[in-house]
């Protein structure tokens, strides 16, 4: 069991305080998954030829100044054990310097307008560790989750990325991870850790590297993907759901003038403004739902 | 004459959820204390109003979690909004109506009763019925009636993938399309007393504008399971 949530604005007073309404829905999950937390936020894009990494430090008060200079980019923020870093370069080029300066960082995201935040403990206690409250953001995805395929690290929590400005929560089990990762990672896709949603990132970030759009990768996942899930993939633009076809695990979705939202259960919409009158829905099994600033607008 | 009962109205932004299940509990067996009870701001809250065994009207206004109104026995529960799964699941008897959509697996397991959704039901409904009669006034999602066992289960829209998989005695009536039969499930004749059975149930569920005459009938093809015509009259 885990908790998925994801929140999309339509209008700027719910960017606004789009870190509030996320922090509230990830608290009413905290009953489907009390081992770890995490979110990805899109927010604040950098100019192009830059690049925003997120990067974990396990070492408390990590000299965050000394790691920027080091790989020639500036702090853009600390929260936590997490620091957002802008580098002028681009991606491939600003991971290898964090790489070939302190391999003991964990990239935990890549991009223009991704930031990845996630560890181990209570999501309410997670919420205002990472001070969640004073984000401003156009969308973002959370997870909450209960471990059932491998260890409860901070590494194995979710979102996943793979790609830039792209990432994966989860809720579900995979079968045929390991023969997938093998696959993939002859395919070229890097993996940090044993983590079966992990597999499923690198799934996406190899169909959209060989020429899928989002949807046909996500489409991909029903052939390919052995096992139950409900996946949320957060990209540049928008978020997308998808449903296993037995659809084992639950979602719902609801739209108002001001938002879309999922998430596993409806109490985790019931906290945002104007849920009691907000349009919802189940996800159809098997059907690729998306949400972009092209479909909203 | 009886005069309209006041309802105990209980908030569920104040009062704890437990303490009211407990309340509605109490009731049971006493004969005494409210029958009429409105339930608001749910805000999706799981097990609102589980395990009634009292003739209580209970109205709850909002959207319900899981299990709402489950092992339901006497008591009419109306959900005026969304439902999420295992509506009125275990059910004994009573009626529970759902003026939105349900999640899936509603009155999985339910014995005796009658559940009323005004909207759409998602996969699983029905799933192993032991008896409670189903009323769906939109469609019904993939593996519906799985493994039902008996009982009715009226859906006036669409029925989706292997609707009725190693059904047993249960009957099934869809007025729309069917997306593919499960395992031993096959089409059967609708006769007269078939079309009875529907005009009643849609009558009990309050739908007035369907005809029963534009239902098809579903059933076990007794291939699958040991069915044996003597304990017939056990279903």
């Amino acid at each position: 069991m885990c908790g998925i949530v994801g929140l999309f604005a339509k209008s700027p007073g719910i960017e606004e305080g789009l870190g509030v309404h996320l922090a509230a829905m990830l608290a009413q999950m905290s009953d489907r998954g009390p081992d770890s937390a995490g979110v990805a936020v899109y927010r604040d894009p950098v100019p192009e030829g830059m690049t925003k990494l997120t990067l974990y430090s396990p070492v408390r008060g990590e000299d965050w100044r000394a790691v920027a200079s080091a790989i020639g980019g500036e702090v853009d923020s600390v929260r936590a054990s997490h620091s957002v870093i802008v580098v002028p370069a681009g991606a491939v080029e600003a991971e290898q310097r964090v790489r070939a300066a302190r391999a003991d960082l964990r990239v935990m995201s890549a991009g223009h307008v991704i930031e990845i935040y996630k560890d181990v403990g209570l999501p309410e206690v997670f919420a205002e560790e990472f001070e969640l409250g004073n984000l401003h953001a156009t969308h973002a995805l959370g997870h909450t989750r209960m471990a059932t395929e491998s260890r409860v690290t901070t590494e194995g929590s979710h979102p996943f990325s793979t790609g830039l400005d792209l990432c994966l929560v989860h809720n579900g089990s995979l079968s045929n991870h390991n023969t997938l990762r093998r696959m993939l990672r002859r395919e070229g896709i890097e993996f940090q850790t044993e983590n079966d949603t992990e597999v499923a990132a690198g799934y996406l970030a190899w169909r959209l590297r060989e020429g899928a759009t989002l949807e046909q990768a996500l489409e991909g996942c029903l052939e390919d993907l052995d096992g139950f899930y409900t996946f949320a993939v957060g990209t540049a633009d928008g978020f997308a759901v998808l449903r296993d076809p037995i659809a084992c695990k639950p979602a719902v979705l609801a739209e108002t003038d001001d938002w879309v939202a999922m998430a596993s259960e409806y109490h985790a919409i019931a906290v945002l403004p104007g849920a009691d009158d907000a349009r919802m829905w189940e996800p159809e099994p098997g059907v690729v739902y998306v949400w972009d600033r092209a479909a909203v607008a | 004459m009886t005069t309209l009962l006041e309802a105990e109205v209980v908030d569920l932004a104040v009062t704890p959820l437990r303490e009211l299940n407990q309340r509605l509990h109490d009731l049971a067996g006493t004969g005494e204390g409210p029958r009429r009870w409105r339930i608001v701001n749910p805000k999706g809250a799981h097990a609102v109003a589980c395990g009634l065994d009292a003739e209580l009207e209970v109205e709850i206004d909002g959207h319900v979690g899981y299990y709402c109104a489950g092992m339901n026995k006497l008591a009419t529960v109306v959900v005026r909004g969304n439902a999420s799964t295992g509506i009125a699941e275990n059910m004994m008897s009573g009626k529970v109506v759902v003026e939105g959509s349900v999640s899936q697996s509603a009155a999985a397991t339910a014995h005796g009763g009658l559940l009323v959704v005004h909207g759409d039901a998602a996969a699983r409904c029905g799933i192993s019925m032991k008896g409670v009669d189903i009323v769906i006034r939109g469609s019904v999602g993939h593996l519906s009636a799985f493994m039902a066992q008996t009982g009715c289960l009226v859906v006036c829209g669409d029925a989706g993938d292997a609707l009725g998989d190693s059904i047993y005695e249960a009957r099934l009536y869809v007025r729309g399309a069917v997306a593919g039969l499960g395992a031993d499930c096959i089409e059967k004749e609708m006769r007269d007393e078939h079309v009875a059975q529907v005009r009643d149930l849609l009558a009990a569920a309050g739908i007035d504008d369907v005809d029963p005459a534009e239902f098809r009938r579903y059933g076990s093809a007794r291939r699958l399971y040991n069915f044996t015509i003597d304990n017939a009259g056990a279903y």
